[in-house]
């Protein structure tokens, strides 16, 4: 809808001061008329057209002039280090090089605002990573703004100013990636953005249970009154926030320890319910079917009707 | 499945036998035989004989016509093609889906049939069509004469475009929509996008349908011989034909023709080498998973003339001829006026069942179909299932075999099989239907190759070894999961050989004999005899022949119709 | 029974050697991975012990039976082994009790024996109540446990995993490798799991082989052994990502490329005048002040649990890693060309030339995948 490929039904969309859409004045500019850039996921580049062709072709059907073109093009080819590559045909580059000429191209008509549409999911792991970085140094180089699509977490944690997260079309929370990841607004959030492990918990005389297990209060930041009410709630934990002490703590046992490399994965049966807990491998955990108890260094409390439960 | 994986049995080795046994024995033996034929005179190899013969004026000519009729079709139906594939898939045409279907049609229409129709409708003197206008408009002459080039250009381009049609329509369809997307945000129009982006990138298949057009039409013989001999107008298959008729198979007929149908193996095989050069370089990757549907170009103004055009050419090409054939096998005598007190099934009851000479060849022809659909199909499978899956020393050599039918037209294999069952080599099929069962088998297991190996290579070899790590043997894994899951494809191949087989004519008109006519031979020579004599039982016979051909024609379009349906 | 012993295996295609006289045993009951670069040929070596390829020379015994020898092959149909490749490889004419049953089927089992083993198959693997479904209506993870169930109907003492978690989503994947590790230690068979993804290696095997492309064995060991003590630059490349700083000896102490920067940190441990020092992000701990080389932070990431920085230091440019929260805390969070002290909890050495001259880096950025994620 903000490419315009598709009309809305109600509302409007203004970009910097250009009305694009707007159905209470029954207006819609075309896709072609809107000045954006846009990478799609699939690339979508012109495969009979060499690499300095595809570049060109937005600022052709512009009708530049030729010397304007040649001048754009190459810059655009710079920013995205494609200039060795100019004559060849995209099917000669990788999934990455493919991706870098739809960057070029949509750079090339000198956006202010570019749509980025899951650019980087068809590319291996590995090219994924450099190539976000890269379009965050572009994007900072030339200081136009990006609305950018997906559904990896990681991908956005590292690429945003701003994170807008939607879950069947219902904005759940939108703000930096600091705050979406500390201050999650619900539960969903805190499930997408990042590992977590969810633990239901009532509250009676005073006391936490978790299952059977009784839970210290200091394993956790207090939960509010307002959910102590309740009798029931949620605490969500990050894998990463869980530390294992000796004595004390939330007691339960290690059901699985997986050794990752770099990181040890536990899984921690409290009662019946499992937590999650990752360490780094030079630091101390219990073994596999040992006792152990965990502290929470940071959790959050979600009411336990919350839709969303993941 | 390496070799020593299986030394016990031997499996693979009886496989590669079979197989290469098959093609050289119904392919290669007789093409090489022509090639014998041509350039080996009186004992000893003759270039010069070759080129005389080329030389001939008569040779020379219809060389240049097949070339002439070839490239007019194929530039025709390559226009016609893919504007229409345009039409159905980019723009906002009402009723596109039905469309598209009524475009399939001609295909599975014998398009010397239509001819037929035509000649009833346009031949000069008697085409009712030009009669309509000379007696109620009062026109001077004919307006226009099927008998010549342009003629035999539009009949063959109504029933061929669907080559390039079918391919461009599948390339546009799975076009992934993105690429047009990206054009528009970009900032292109669509007419741009159409001109700049579309027609570039569906290129390939476009070149890829003309060119199969161009093999098609260049070997084509029902057509030019029902519209073209009388205007004098020979190509290559009219000419073998011609030849080896007048001259009873006479050596210096047999060695033209065989000079000929070297030309036509040459032509063919470039044009498939150039089809391979085509797919293999252009072949980009244009198609992806889902996504919205691509953006329509809305017609506006020219929704609803071009909705009428599109039914105007149905209705002119498919519907007028059809109909035809039908009024004209119901009249009691050809020529009469279409009035109601003139129609009668009397000539549909005697064909079908009275004329010996009419209901043996629907005999004929149902047997041949079955049989040569049923053994190719085997042989199909067993010849793609040793190319595409199994590794075998010498594996090139069955490749070439197996890409030998596709290149070898069909009056060229009948001339081959003449040549090599004659009594060459101790067996003299001529004059019975078994000579004609050969052929065939030679000519559609190009068909049977293609849908066999189709289906095989979307059986992944790890379906074949998960089973062997199963536990079973290779005999075990081919019938337990090969068979079953090749089984479309199997079918697939039987309708693609039976149905065109019902309707052969090229390879049965030069190898029918008394007993052995076949549908496609029936029609045709009685309509020839109409040509030549005029006498009024004739032309009854004629007639009757015709609404023969047009019973038969509706039952196997029907079945033909679904079973595409179905397979392609 | 059910161990594998492969001595001096050489397999060629053409002119190119795939395997060149590997030897390797594998222990009953052991989960074992060959972990490689893909058309490193651990791929060919798992069709060799299936039975697909006959190898050019070298013996396979797989439990007390030589399975391919001079003058010997067992065709795959009479190895008695279980095999799940990486397309699924499910039957999708047949429906999920055909499929699993089959086996049982070709071995001639008596009908009402095969009903059951089948039954106990399918419930192995959580498919019970999907008896009736055919392939296509089942989803890729659901198809995967139809090829496992299959492999496992029939006991063998060999299971042989090619690749069998690649197509599938990365939660599914977590999901299904601990799911095939514990299936394979309640029936205590021997499997061979092939793959090019290290944290998958490293999570679900007893032991695992790192293999290069030229089909050579670089270490054979346990998942903490190789990565705590790879044997050269190639396993501690490929498993995980990995930073390297050249360290030269000179007159005055060991010093970086640039030839001013003294490196600061654990002292070599190997001789040699050119070595290097390998990390991995999460090896390096960052300070404001202190000890530690001198840096200046390029580029910082925050990840959520992780923030990554890009570090240079004395022209060499590395990937480090630390705790968002603990840093946070301890007021250690670095902005973008802010400088930095860099200390060490780990430090691996290696001679210079094998660790940034003998890799080639296209075959490492297949490896470093995952090992990126918190």
């Amino acid at each position: 809808m903000v490419a315009g490929f598709e009309d809305i039904d109600e509302g409007e969309i203004v970009a910097g001061d250009k009305v694009l859409s707007s159905k209470s004045r029954n207006y819609y500019l075309p896709p072609e008329k809107r000045d954006f850039g846009m990478v799609f996921q699939a690339f979508a580049v012109w495969p009979h057209m060499s690499v300095y062709e595809n570049v060109a072709f937005p600022l052709r059907v512009r009708k530049l002039p030729a010397a304007e073109v040649e001048r754009r093009v190459r810059e655009a080819l710079a920013h995205t280090n494609l200039l060795g590559v100019a004559a060849s045909r995209p099917d000669d580059l990788s999934g990455g090089g493919k991706q870098r000429v739809a960057l070029a191209r949509a750079l090339a008509i000198q956006p202010v605002v570019m749509l980025l549409d899951e650019p980087l999911s068809s590319l291996d792991p590995h090219f994924r990573e450099e190539m976000r970085f890269e379009i965050k140094d572009i994007q900072r180089r030339l200081g136009f703004s990006i609305l950018y699509v997906t559904h990896d977490q990681s991908e956005a944690m590292a690429l945003s100013d701003r994170i807008l997260v939607m879950k069947n079309g219902v904005v759940q929370q939108v703000g930096t990636p600091a705050e979406v990841y500390f201050h999650p607004g619900n539960r969903f959030v805190f499930g997408f953005i990042g590992l977590s492990s969810f633990l239901r918990v009532s509250f009676a005389g005073g006391g936490i249970q978790v299952g059977d297990a009784p839970m210290p209060l200091a394993v956790a930041d207090s939960a509010p009154a307002e959910l102590v009410g309740t009798g029931e709630a949620v605490l969500a934990v990050r894998p990463t926030d869980v530390d294992f002490v000796s004595e004390g703590g939330l007691r339960g046992v290690v059901r699985r320890r997986s050794y990752l490399g770099e990181i040890v994965d536990y899984q921690i049966a409290v009662g019946a319910q499992v937590l999650r807990v990752q360490k780094l491998r030079y630091e101390a955990g219990p073994q596999a079917g040992e006792n152990c108890g965990v502290t929470f260094a940071r959790s959050n409390w979600y009411p336990i009707n919350e839709t969303g439960f993941m | 499945m390496n070799n020593a994986g299986t030394s016990r049995s031997g499996t693979p080795q009886i496989l590669f036998g079979l197989a290469v046994g098959i093609l050289v024995i119904f392919v290669a033996v007789p093409v090489l035989l022509i090639f014998f034929n041509a350039l080996w005179v009186h004992g000893r190899f003759n270039v010069a004989d070759v080129v005389n013969v080329l030389r001939e004026p008569d040779t020379y000519k219809a060389l240049l016509n097949s070339l002439i009729l070839a490239s007019g079709v194929t530039v025709t139906g390559t226009l016609v093609g893919t504007f229409f594939a345009w039409l159905v898939t980019r723009t906002d045409l009402p009723y596109k889906g039905a469309m598209k279907v009524l475009f399939l049609v001609p295909f599975m229409l014998p398009s010397f049939i239509g001819a037929l129709a035509w000649k009833m409708l346009l031949s000069p003197r008697s085409g009712y069509i030009n009669r309509l206008f000379v007696d109620v408009f009062g026109f001077d002459g004919p307006v226009f004469n099927i008998y010549s080039y342009g003629g035999i250009i539009a009949v063959e381009t109504m029933y061929l475009f669907p080559f390039v049609f079918i391919q461009v329509c599948g390339a546009l369809e799975r076009m992934d929509p993105t690429l047009e997307e990206s054009a528009r945000i970009s900032g292109a129009d669509l007419f741009t996008i159409t001109r700049k982006i579309t027609i570039p990138l569906v290129l390939p298949s476009i070149l890829s349908g003309s060119l199969l057009i161009m093999l098609y039409s260049m070997a084509h013989f029902g057509t030019v011989a029902v519209l073209g001999i009388e205007a004098g107008i020979y190509n290559i298959p009219t000419l073998i034909y011609e030849r080896i008729h007048q001259s009873a198979g006479s050596f210096d007929a047999i060695r033209t023709g065989t000079v000929l149908s070297m030309v036509l193996v040459f032509t063919a095989a470039f044009i498939i080498w150039l089809q391979n050069k085509v797919l293999a370089r252009g072949r980009y990757q244009i198609i992806a998973g889902k996504s919205f549907r691509p953006a329509e170009l809305k017609l506006r103004g020219l929704r609803v003339p071009l909705l009428l055009f599109c039914f105007a050419y149905i209705g002119f090409t498919i519907v007028l001829p059809t109909t035809t054939i039908f009024m004209v096998g119901g009249l009691r005598t050809y020529g009469l006026p279409f009035a109601l007190e003139n129609m009668t099934l009397d000539n549909y009851h005697h064909i079908l069942f009275e004329w010996d000479l009419t209901r043996d060849a629907i005999w004929n022809s149902i047997s041949l179909g079955l049989a040569s659909a049923l053994i190719t199909m085997f042989a199909g499978v067993i010849i793609s299932y040793v190319i595409v899956k199994m590794k075998v020393r010498g594996k090139g050599l069955l490749e070439f075999l197996g890409m030998l039918p596709f290149s070898v037209p069909g009056s060229v294999i009948a001339l081959g099989v003449i040549l090599a069952w004659s009594g060459k080599f101790g067996i003299n099929l001529y004059n019975t239907v078994w000579i004609i069962l050969i052929a065939y088998i030679a000519r559609y297991m190009a068909f049977s190759l293609k849908a066999n190996s189709a289906a095989l290579e979307q059986v992944h070899d790890s379906l074949v070894e998960a089973a062997r790590a199963s536990g079973a043997t290779m005999w075990q894994a081919l019938r337990d999961i090969v068979i079953p899951l090749v089984r479309p494809g199997m079918v697939a191949a039987f309708f693609l050989i039976f149905l065109p087989a019902l309707r052969e004519l090229t390879v049965s008109v030069l190898l029918y004999g008394p007993t052995s006519r076949t549908i496609g031979v029936a029609i045709y020579t009685l309509s020839e005899d109409g040509r030549f004599r005029s006498r009024p039982r004739s032309r009854a016979r004629r007639v009757r022949g015709h609404a023969g051909a047009v019973r038969l024609r509706q039952d196997h379009d029907a079945a033909h119709g679904s079973g595409l349906r179905r397979y392609r | 029974m059910g161990g594998i012993r492969i001595e001096g295996l050489v397999k060629s295609y053409g002119a190119r050697k795939v395997l060149d006289g590997l030897d390797l045993t594998v222990e009953a009951g052991e989960c074992f991975t060959l972990l490689g670069p893909s058309a490193c040929g651990k791929t060919v070596l798992m069709r060799l012990l299936a039975g697909f390829e006959t190898p050019d020379a070298g013996r396979i015994v797989i439990g007390d039976t030589l399975v391919a020898g001079t003058g010997v092959h067992v065709p795959p149909d009479r190895r008695g082994i279980g095999m799940v490749f990486q397309d699924y490889a499910v039957w999708p004419h047949m429906s999920v009790r055909d499929n699993v049953a089959y086996p049982l089927k070709i071995a001639g089992i008596a009908a009402d024996v095969r009903a059951g083993r089948t039954q106990t198959a399918i419930g192995q693997v959580g498919l019970a109540g999907l008896e009736q479904r055919m392939p296509s209506q089942l989803s890729g993870g659901q198809q995967q446990r139809v090829a496992l169930a299959r492999a496992l109907v029939s006991k063998p003492a060999l299971l042989l995993l090619d690749e069998p978690l690649n197509n599938l989503d990365a939660n599914l994947r977590e999901e299904m490798r601990f799911e095939i590790r514990e299936l394979q230690q309640r029936l205590g068979i021997t499997v061979i799991y092939v793959t090019h993804d290290q944290e998958i290696a490293l999570a679900l095997s007893d032991r695992l082989a790192v293999m290069d492309e030229k089909g050579c064995l670089r270490q054979v060991g346990a998942p903490d052994a190789l990565f705590d003590r790879p044997a050269d630059a190639y396993v501690y490349r490929f498993l995980g990502v990995a930073n390297f700083i050249p360290v030269r000896k000179s007159a005055a102490g060991w010093r970086l490329p640039d030839g001013v920067t003294e490196w600061v940190g654990p002292l070599p441990d190997r001789e040699g005048g050119h070595l290097a020092a390998g990390f991995r992000p999460n090896d390096v701990a960052l300070s404001r002040s202190g000890a530690g080389l001198p840096g200046i932070v390029r580029r910082a990431s925050f990840l959520g649990a992780q923030t990554d920085y890009l570090i240079e230091v004395g022209g060499v440019t590395l990937r480090a890693a630390t705790d968002s929260r603990r840093a946070g805390a301890g007021g250690q969070l670095f902005r973008d060309n802010e400088p930095c002290r860099i200390g060490f909890h780990a430090v691996q050495w290696f001679d210079e030339l094998d660790a940034t001259g003998t890799v080639n880096a296209e075959d490492v950025s297949a490896t470093t995948s995952g090992a990126g994620h918190e």
